[in-house]
């Protein structure tokens, strides 16, 4: 792995005056050519990541590696990396074509050549025809592309984009979020992408980071992290999730509503407390007697894709459903699911001992 | 929707204003200009200011006005770029605003103070065992009192338009390869561009017409068109040839303003 690895953290910890530790020992290793994202609410160091790869501050201890170089020290302008800013940094006194081909006048390329470039740049970002507009005559979609056509004409190894669909409305954002993973495809850069959107995440990336207070959660696919969250915290923010407290009473035997279930879920330890989640649209509403669990039904909502339906069990925990069909509100409902669907989280558990487990009893989750 | 228009009403004490304290003055300076010192209908006060003493007159007056800028402007920029980095910015800021509070003949007479003869300036001088030199009425002491005087004024606008710009703008420029000398060159300095002109427009005009300096600091050595004006109001008592010379001011203000002037577009980096 090492010997494509692009980008690698050791140890890094970034403090700032007052602040406290905004990242915490975090190490990682990317891959070239691969689309990453780093996933977490506001203030969970994502940001610093990017800023510190990108060379806009140095790592308060710790070691970075691009390409197998320690860059520590290294200035930004130095730095094979491009990034595209959340609100894009365009600069507002050049036109678009100058915006694009600020890096290539900066490397003191041939005129042709730059032309070359830029013009091929905007192509690839379906801005053809665009060059001799000012930035201000640009509508946020458009300014996007810009940016990031302003990145990629400089040929980087590795492209950072900073929550650069935050601004866009919801269509704009899907359509763009095809684009990106489109475009990173084709190009076959490293891309590493920072949002706070789950689903931006889930849709786009090869692997995810999933941060809080400086820390990475757990990273994985898309798939491992949705169908196997390491903890709660994770669990509740990649999509929605109904999180229960359980007992762990054998392998494979797992009691949480004051039933006992059957999971695939072993190695841990006899009468162990745990975390039980089970995905709002794994959940199935069953006739009464034929549910695995008895719930009354307490608000509905309709989604469009589906209806959101709020349920609460016997012992009073609370269950999500998404389902296509309506229920009745008040009424008392069964809900059946696969063991397949029950997550056991260990409290506390470390990504490396929540791997080894995983690894141990050979289901990741999304080889159900 | 009747609430668009404003009652017009409000708007007669700014017009009376207008009238009476802009127009009405210059419509006389122009007026004034035409009559010679015996009160006779003439062009010859225009056909005067071509001959070599006032072009001379004019040409030194613009020569010190333009001096005192860019001194001005080379000490106020790095002062202003610096305050922008500054913890403290709008504390430092005010220090350097708060001398311009302060009457323009009170500084003017505190520094024939330090300037003449036995003031601290020479005493400095002497104590290194030099001879004390006569620093007031010179051209050296005209052109720091100056510079010392329009500096707030320089400062604050390139001040305003640094402090505007998008930090993330300085990023990107370094991402994309810049040095800081490039970044400087080629983002700060044209984002910040309004404010240098707009600090040269405050301080080059009045530069043109000063006349308490010229008088106090410089002792008449040096003739501005400013106190052109005084002189020829005050001691020549020709009105005419005074007024010929404050319409000719008038001209190069509008001339300097427009060149100086905002072309729309973008302003201090913000998109409008």
């Amino acid at each position: 792995m090492s010997g494509d690895s692009i980008i690698r953290f050791e140890n890094v910890t970034q403090a700032y005056e007052g602040a406290g530790n905004v990242l915490n020992n975090v190490s990682f290793e990317l891959e070239r050519g691969k689309f990453y994202t780093l996933l977490g609410p506001s203030g969970c160091g994502k940001t610093t990541i990017l800023r510190l790869i990108a060379g806009f501050i140095k790592p308060t201890k710790g070691d970075i590696y691009i390409e197998g170089q320690i860059v520590n020290n290294s200035p930004a302008n130095e730095r094979q990396v491009n990034t595209v800013f959340q609100d894009y940094a365009l600069f507002p006194h050049l036109n678009v074509f100058e915006n694009v081909a600020f890096g290539l006048r900066i490397k003191k390329l041939k005129k042709a050549e730059i032309e070359r470039r830029v013009l091929e740049a905007l192509e690839f970002v379906n801005l053809h025809g665009y060059e001799k507009r000012d930035i201000s005559e640009m509508s946020g979609g458009q300014r996007q592309r810009v940016a990031i056509a302003r990145a990629i004409v400089n040929d980087p190894e590795v492209i950072l984009l900073d929550e650069p669909l935050s601004a866009l409305d919801l269509k704009l954002r899907t359509e763009m979020q095809y684009e990106l993973r489109e475009l990173q495809q084709r190009l076959g850069k490293t891309f590493i992408f920072v949002t706070h959107d789950q689903e931006e995440a889930l849709a786009m990336s090869d692997e995810i980071f999933v941060m809080k207070s400086g820390e990475i959660q757990q990273s994985g696919t898309p798939l491992d992290i949705y169908d196997e969250p390491i903890n709660r915290f994770v669990a509740d923010f990649i999509g929605e999730s109904n999180i229960v407290d359980g007992v762990m009473i054998d392998d494979y035997r797992v009691r949480f509503a004051n039933q006992e279930f059957e999971c695939v879920d072993q190695g841990l330890n006899k009468n162990e407390k745990v975390e039980i989640v089970i995905r709002p649209e794994d959940l199935h509403i069953s006739p009464l007697e034929r549910g695995k669990i008895t719930v009354t039904v307490d608000s509905q909502l309709f989604r469009g894709v589906h209806y959101e339906i709020s349920t609460v069990d016997e012992v009073g925990n609370e269950w999500l459903v998404h389902s296509t069909k309506k229920v009745e509100v008040g009424s008392r409902i069964g809900l059946d699911f696969e063991p397949e669907a029950i997550h056991v989280m260990r409290l506390n558990e470390s990504e490396e001992a929540f791997d080894a487990r995983l690894e141990a009893y050979g289901a990741p989750g999304h080889e159900k | 929707m009747k609430n668009n228009s404003t009652n017009p009403f409000y708007l007669i004490p700014y017009y009376l204003w207008i009238v009476l304290f802009v127009i009405s003055p210059i419509a006389l300076v122009v007026y004034y200009s035409f009559f010679d010192i015996s009160g006779n209908l003439t062009f010859d006060n225009y056909k005067n200011f071509f001959s070599s003493v006032y072009l001379r007159l004019t040409l030194s007056s613009f020569w010190y006005a333009f001096l005192i800028t860019l001194i001005s402007l080379l000490v106020a920029y790095p002062t202003a770029y610096w305050l922008t980095k500054t913890k403290n910015k709008q504390l430092w800021l005010l220090l350097i605003i708060i001398p311009s509070w302060i009457n323009l003949l009170l500084k003017a007479y505190a520094f024939i103070g330090i300037f003449g003869l036995y003031g601290p300036a020479n005493n400095l001088i002497a104590s290194i065992g030099s001879e004390r030199l006569q620093i007031l009425f010179t051209d050296f002491s005209f052109i720091f009192v100056a510079v010392y005087i329009f500096i707030p004024f320089m400062v604050l606008p390139i001040f305003n338009s640094l402090d505007r710009i998008n930090p993330a703008l300085i990023d990107a420029s370094r991402d994309l390869g810049a040095s800081s000398w490039t970044t400087f060159r080629r983002v700060i300095f044209p984002l910040a561009i309004n404010g240098v002109k707009a600090g040269i427009q405050v301080v080059f005009i009045p530069a043109l017409s000063l006349f308490v300096i010229t008088r106090l600091i410089a002792g008449n050595k040096v003739i501005t068109l400013g106190t052109a004006i005084e002189q020829q109001f005050l001691v020549t008592q020709n009105w005419g040839m005074g007024s010929t010379i404050a319409v000719f001011l008038i001209l190069f203000m509008i001339i300097i303003m427009m060149v100086t002037g905002e072309k729309g577009g973008t302003v201090n980096g913000k998109i409008k």
